[in-house]
């Protein structure tokens, strides 16, 4: 068999012709990278197609991770499903408390203080910064850097999970939204110390784009490969650092303005090629808007209550309706689309996952590229299983 | 000049490297357990029970309301309510959980059960070294495993325990002025009782005054109270 264009397997969706055509002779071999694959990032497969080196088709296989939150979810009280959201993405709980939150509050159709709205940007801006350092690093780690950058990254990431448990008691499994407010008020200690790790984190970026940037080997690598064009990405609908990164304005803190976004002064950094390259620098950049915002906000941050003394903690029943909620989360459009029927539970619970979405172009990005390249695009999609499969 | 921006990430490595012998803030790691960070607060992992005084059983402050078990989002709680009623820290017959299991196992530290606890009666811990060679019955814990004193408590939080004391004082002072109340309103009752009611009925005249006193409560929330009303709205 030479050259052979279709893949004899029973897989569904899996023999419909090439999207581009193998080259020379001989057999196209089939790889399934992972789920138990070190680059993968927890569990995850791609089902690769090669021609040589030359991926000339892939396939991801998701929901090795599925853990049924969509489905506990509608079993269970409205507040019990917030510490689950924080097991989304758990890179950052934050933004997900602060999305279900939204979603939740438009249901009920109840008010936020300020002082909560200003401590959900600071936790989903330091989350942010936490996000996309440690995204960099784990692409520098997939690019052979063994470990150097994402333990730059991780010393900063641990300053900002200190400050979490700080404020919530945990690391990560915040646990910190409510409907009406935030859990617990932040003491002026903590904002103190906020502040001077938001002054500590210039000099890190600094660091880290001083060791990175105008790296021969990382340049090399990721110039020009991965390139997603615009109008695939608006079609497919991939939102984020990914969307930007291929030109398109879109930052749902500008576009919605949830919350008190349209206070404070920053700017959406694009990219101009869409490749890996692209999305690293878009990250770097907007850890720079991060900490302007973060600034503003300990600046400008309001004294009075973290909690709307008429929210209900629980057992609320609101009335039937739908609702959708959602931020800029730092992987993308994070959602939650929540239907009532006058009942204890959500009848129905969804989420629009970032991750998820970005993942679908995988394969477009992919095509004709090296298997060593597919790890580095794949790395640059950041992505995290818990939120993929949920 | 290829090579340049290695050479320039290789400087930066250097000086952390070089850094990290003068400069503790860049030696980040400790040698754990050896050496400790100093702990957190607000730090939290599981919950246990709070109790007054010196007798863990007979000072506990759960009434087995069993709101924290169906508010458990993992449903890691197990209660089963007392059939008799014992004196609690306030004197007042109160039921109290027979059995109140928690399987460490399940849960996940989220503290939704300590914030619906009407009664300060549940709060974390943050014991965390919990390692065991029973998978099963060494991470289910029971009431006696659960009970922890109210000195542990400000132990671990003292601020957090400041204000719990703070509030259940007032509670307390609250009730008692209220119980004053009620009695000094049904003696009053009573002395009008007897003093309208002929002195051949003198047996009677307690009567009316005995289920006044009676409901006039020695707290201010009663178990009865807290299961009623939140139940009234989930499920009313």
């Amino acid at each position: 068999m030479s050259g052979s264009a279709v893949v004899q397997d029973k897989k569904p969706g899996w023999n419909r012709p090439p999207l581009i055509e193998p080259e020379g002779e001989g057999e196209l071999l089939e790889v399934a990278m992972g789920p138990h694959h070190p680059s993968t990032h927890g569990v995850f497969r791609m089902d690769v197609a090669l021609d040589g080196e030359r991926v000339i088709r892939l396939k991801p296989v998701f929901g090795y991770l599925h853990r049924n939150h969509e489905k506990i979810a509608e079993g269970s009280s409205y507040l019990a499903s917030m510490p689950f959201t924080d097991r989304l993405d758990y890179m950052c709980p934050m933004t997900n408390n602060w999305a279900y939150a939204i979603a939740v509050e438009k249901l009920v159709g109840q008010e936020v203080p300020e002082r909560a709205e200003y401590l959900r940007v600071i936790v989903g801006e330091l989350t942010r910064v936490v996000n996309h350092a440690s995204a960099i690093g784990f692409l520098t780690q997939e690019m052979g850097a063994s470990g150097t950058p994402l333990m730059y990254a991780f010393k900063e990431r641990e300053k900002i999970l200190d400050l979490f448990e700080a404020l919530t008691g945990a690391r990560m499994m915040v646990n910190y939204m409510r409907f009406g407010g935030c859990r617990v008020d932040a003491t002026p200690a903590w904002l103190d110390a906020t502040r001077k790790v938001v002054a500590g984190l210039p000099k890190f970026v600094d660091e880290f784009e001083n060791l990175l940037r105008g790296s021969e080997i990382l340049m090399a690598r990721c110039q020009g490969v991965g390139i997603l064009r615009p109008e695939l990405a608006v079609n497919a609908g991939v939102t984020g650092p990914m969307l930007r990164a291929s030109g398109v304005n879109y930052d749902i803190r500008k576009v919605d303005g949830y919350g008190i976004y349209n206070r404070f002064k920053f700017r959406v950094p694009l990219g101009d090629h869409g490749d890996i390259y692209d999305r690293f620098m878009i990250r770097l950049l907007e850890i720079r808007e991060s900490l302007g915002i973060l600034e503003q906000a300990l600046k400008d941050i309001p004294a009075g209550p973290v909690m709307d003394p008429k929210a209900k903690l629980r057992g609320f029943r609101p009335k039937p309706g739908e609702a959708y909620g959602r931020i800029e989360a730092p992987k993308g459009e994070l959602g939650f689309y929540l239907i009532s029927d006058g009942g204890p539970n959500p009848y129905r619970y969804r989420i629009r996952p970032p991750s998820l979405i970005n993942l679908t172009i995988l394969e477009d990005m992919c095509l004709g590229s090296n298997v060593a390249d597919v790890i580095l695009i794949f790395g640059s999609v950041d992505i995290v299983l818990g939120e993929v499969d949920r | 000049m290829l090579g340049e921006g290695i050479l320039r990430g290789l400087g930066e490595t250097a000086r952390n490297f070089a850094g990290s012998f003068v400069s503790a803030e860049r030696l980040t790691t400790v040698q754990y357990p050896e050496e400790r960070v100093a702990p957190i607060e607000a730090t939290r992992d599981f919950p246990f029970l709070v109790y007054d005084g010196e007798d863990w059983e007979a000072g506990l402050r759960c009434v087995a309301c069993q709101i924290c078990e169906k508010e458990c989002p993992p449903k890691c709680i197990y209660i089963v309510k007392s059939t008799d009623k014992k004196p609690d820290a306030l004197g007042k017959p109160q039921i109290y959980p027979a059995r109140f299991d928690i399987d460490i196992s399940v849960c996940m530290s989220c503290q939704i059960c300590v914030e619906v606890c009407p009664f300060e009666a549940i709060k974390m811990d943050t014991e965390f070294e919990l390692s065991t060679t029973d998978r099963f019955a060494g991470l289910l814990y029971d009431k006696k495993e659960l009970a922890k004193s109210n000195e542990h408590y400000h132990k671990i939080h003292p601020t957090e325990a400041g204000e719990v004391d703070a509030r259940l004082a007032e509670e307390k002072m609250k009730a008692e002025a209220k119980a004053r109340a009620a009695a000094a309103a049904a003696q009053a009752k009573a002395a009008q009782a007897k003093a309208a009611a002929p002195p051949a009925d003198a047996p009677a005249s307690p009567q009316p005054a005995a289920p006044a006193a009676k409901a006039s409560p020695a707290s201010v929330r009663t178990a009865a109270d807290a299961v009623a009303s939140p139940e009234g709205d989930q499920q009313g």
